[in-house]
């Protein structure tokens, strides 16, 4: 069963008021994105678009994979692909807003800040996810969120990126084995 | 398969456990895939960038222990291997046979088993004798990595040479690769010819004729007891340690007619390719194997193999050390 939660329409729309807040809170100088891979790769790059036409001036991006910094990374998952972490900037001094697809039990946001602590030293680091589904595990909050829903265990967030845009469904994964 | 927790990471980025790497240990590059030594290769590059950071250290093997045993002196393998385990937060402990007890006249088994009380997840060993690591790894719970065994693999040595030539060649299938000098007693010489075989590259080995192996061809390599014509046209030129004891026994006449008859200088490389690298594993003879020229030269990508060996030895710790605990799996 799969229900529809943001098409690409509302992603679009959803993804042009976040430009607008994080350019609210701050401008674009020291500005930088970086998407956690890989849901938040393309959604990183999309923003730094938005930003150029806000703004006239696009902050530098970058991806970041966190597998060596995830808390269960010495036991539950041998022989993970590592995917290659791209910051192509100095994080020193910035305010970096991490950019997510979805966000549940916040471990992958933490994974993430010490991904980017050992980078540098940012001024200040925000998040930024399309869709917060509830469910958290750990004390970490978005600052940026296009759709915010409260979901069971028993269902999960499919992000696709289609031909004709971004989809965000709501999936029944009692199949799956959760978490 | 163990029952653990799986974050499900909408974006499709789940992968399957033990799929890349399903060896308990990593003895020698016989046992292993084509596709196994692609996913070191491959996450070896994810560590090559670690090391290139402001801060080179990731805390994936937190909690982990790595006991580097080396029955053999080395500096290079040794410190290569402490610096894998420390930039992965691992605990490693270097034990050297001369500092240890095997001077006192314990055995290897009741060393490795003394060690096994301290709980390591990683056990890295240098052995004189080829197969002590095999031995070693049917008795111990700890995964054992070989790190050099008398004259059999050094499986480590040839996964860094691999990933050197890949990142500076973009490929090893098609490529010509000499391997010159003592190729009798070298385990580098060996789990070259072995690894660079399976990735589809071509070895020739060269030699004097006392210290060529003589079941060469079973390695899948052509034999050359004169450098020159092994050098001809070869994309990777790679010169072997001459080992003192040797130059002045029995198997060559004395370190002058060595160097004259096999020593790499910049008339024998022209013979190469316009492009050919040059590597030796370490530690040089200059003006022996190797002349300080090109040692030096711009072909020269021995300071590239060390770079390499820690990224290599980061993946081969990382991919030994997270096997799900508990598991009951064949050895390698």
């Amino acid at each position: 069963m799969s229900e529809v939660l943001l098409d690409p329409v509302a992603v679009a729309r959803g993804l042009r008021r976040v430009a607008g807040e994080i350019a609210e809170h701050g401008g674009v100088r020291d500005l930088a994105l970086i998407g956690i891979r890989r849901g938040g790769e393309p959604l990183a790059e999309r923003l730094t678009a938005l930003l150029r036409e806000l703004e006239g001036e696009a902050p530098p991006t970058g991806s970041i994979d966190i597998t060596l910094y995830r808390d269960d990374a010495a036991t539950a998952l041998p022989n993970p692909k590592i995917g290659p972490s791209r910051i192509p900037f100095e994080v020193r001094g910035k305010r970096v807003v991490l950019v997510d697809d979805v966000l549940y039990t916040g471990r992958t946001i933490r994974a993430a800040l010490d991904a980017v602590l050992d980078y540098g030293r940012p001024r200040r680091i925000e998040l930024c996810v399309l869709v917060d589904r509830g469910g958290r595990e750990l004390p970490i909050h978005p600052d940026y969120t296009v759709r915010r829903v409260e979901l069971g265990p028993g269902q999960r967030i499919e992000v696709a990126q289609k031909d004709d845009g971004t989809w965000a469904t709501i999936e029944e994964s009692s199949t799956l084995g959760g978490t | 398969m163990g029952h653990h927790r799986r974050v499900i990471h909408p974006g499709g980025n789940v992968t399957t456990p033990r799929a890349r790497y399903p060896h308990r240990h990593l003895l020698g590059i016989e046992a292993l895939e084509r596709t196994e030594i692609l996913s070191i290769l491959d996450a070896a590059e994810s560590f090559f960038d670690v090391s290139r950071r402001s801060v080179r250290k990731v805390p994936t093997l937190r909690g982990k222990t790595v006991i580097n045993l080396f029955y053999e002196p080395s500096t290079r393998t040794r410190t290569s291997f402490e610096l894998a385990g420390k930039r992965l937060s691992a605990d490693v402990i270097n034990i050297s046979v001369s500092t240890s007890s095997a001077v006192k006249g314990e055995t290897l088994l009741d060393t490795v088993k003394n060690l096994e009380a301290m709980c390591p997840d990683v056990l890295v060993l240098r052995h004189q004798a080829s197969g002590a690591p095999h031995y070693v790894a049917s008795r111990t719970k700890a995964a054992v990595v070989n790190a050099g065994d008398g004259t059999h693999e050094h499986p480590t040595q040839a996964l860094l040479d691999a990933f050197t030539i890949r990142r500076r060649k973009g490929r090893l299938e098609g490529l010509v690769v000499a391997i010159c000098g003592d190729v009798l007693h070298s385990r580098v010489a060996r789990s070259n010819a072995l690894l660079l075989r399976k990735m589809g590259a071509t070895v020739r080995f060269a030699g004097p004729r006392t210290l060529l192996p003589p079941a060469a061809e079973s390695l899948g390599a052509e034999v050359h007891d004169r450098l020159e014509p092994a050098l001809e046209g070869a994309d990777v030129v790679m010169m072997l340690r001459v080992q003192r004891e040797r130059l002045a026994g029995t198997f060559l006449p004395s370190t002058r007619e060595y160097s004259r008859k096999f020593g790499l200088n910049e008339a024998r490389l022209a013979l190469a390719a316009p492009d050919a690298i040059v590597m030796h594993p370490g530690p040089m003879n200059r003006g022996v194997e190797i002349d300080p020229l090109v040692a030096d030269g711009s072909r020269s990508v021995i300071l590239d193999q060390v770079e390499a060996g820690v990224a290599v030895r980061m993946a081969v710790l990382w991919m030994l050390a997270t096997e799900a605990e508990g598991e009951p799996t064949a050895g390698a």
